[in-house]
């Protein structure tokens, strides 16, 4: 454990060399649900697998919920 | 039923709905219910919300939204300023892979009314990077124009503030939005009770979108299936041309051949 991120404002400490794609699968999320940003920009799903994690990232994980 | 109704579509930039009525998915007591409502409202569009990941949640809203039928339209609520809104209407994009948005900049949280000035500026931007623009706005006609010019697919003037069951307060600027625009307009927030989304329909509007009357009715499926008679009747009725009102009477029976004088 040796990257530390935050996620939705949570901290998170990951194994060095963890995805967007392998953290959406240790949190137990499905891809097509969710959207993710990362130190503001949005990183498209395309782009999940190949990009990993640097120390003090700042992610958003957002999805669908009920509203108007 | 006339053979045209097959025909009464709205068509939203590419995307052609078969119900005028556009329904919401929040305040439901459970998801059972809110699919119920929605198959009993006859809508085959939703809205929803774009938020943070709630990472001890089991069932999702989309579990129970029937993706085959219903188009999802994500909106931006509870965006206070312009590039919140922004922001949320890219991440929508990328979850959905639709061009498809509800756009909501909210002034204040009292009265959640739009602010219209940071939804037109957003707007700009927003069909410039290639979205179908819902613009939810205030029930301003001269504000309704200046969306429209600005490429808005769709203009949504309130009926009244969100979540207030008042109806349609000012019908007056709701004809006038109508009359003057080219685009589509939906009546969007205010509805109450079936009868608001029937007088909506007999402005002339194309569409109306609500969610809390439905949701937080004591029988939401059964409230669901009153709008959808409210906006079949309204609709019709504007269709089918309305006498004028006037100041006196005038008698259904006929003035001659009545027996006595």
């Amino acid at each position: 454990m040796d990257l530390n991120v935050t996620v939705n404002d949570e901290r998170r400490a990951l194994p060095a060399g963890t995805t967007v794609s392998d953290l959406l699968a240790l949190l137990d999320l499905r891809v097509d649900l969710v959207a993710v940003e990362r130190n503001g920009e949005i990183v498209p799903k395309a782009r999940h697998a190949e990009t990993p994690l640097r120390e003090g990232d700042r992610l958003e994980v957002v999805t669908f919920v009920g509203g108007g | 039923m006339s053979s045209s109704d097959n025909d009464d579509v709205l068509v939203l930039g590419p995307h052609t709905l078969r119900s005028r009525l556009i329904v919401g998915t929040g305040k439901y007591p459970d998801f059972e219910t809110m699919a119920r409502a929605h198959e009993a409202s006859g809508a085959d569009c939703v809205t929803v919300a774009v938020r943070r990941v709630d990472f001890s949640a089991g069932e999702t809203l989309l579990d129970h939204i029937d993706r085959e039928r219903i188009t999802l339209l994500p909106n931006t609520a509870g965006c206070y300023d312009k590039e919140t809104a922004l922001r949320t209407a890219r991440l929508a994009r990328e979850m959905l892979d639709t061009s498809l948005l509800k756009l909501e900049v909210i002034a204040d949280e009292r009265t959640l009314l739009p602010d219209p000035i940071a939804t037109l500026e957003a707007t700009e931007v927003l069909v410039a990077e290639g979205f179908t623009v819902l613009a939810y706005t205030s029930d301003d006609p001269v504000v309704a124009r200046r969306l429209e010019a600005a490429g808005a697919a769709s203009v949504m003037p309130l009926g009244s503030a969100i979540g207030s069951g008042l109806g349609v307060l000012n019908p007056h600027n709701i004809r006038l939005i109508k009359e003057e625009l080219s685009v589509p307009v939906i009546v969007d927030a205010g509805v109450g009770t079936a009868s608001d989304v029937a007088i909506a329909f007999e402005l002339g509007v194309d569409g109306v979108l609500l969610n809390t009357a439905i949701a937080l009715a004591d029988d939401p499926v059964r409230m669901a299936r009153a709008m959808r008679l409210g906006a079949a009747a309204g609709r019709d009725a504007f269709l089918a041309g309305r006498i004028p009102k006037r100041p006196f009477a005038s008698p259904s029976s006929p003035r001659e051949g009545k027996i006595g004088v």
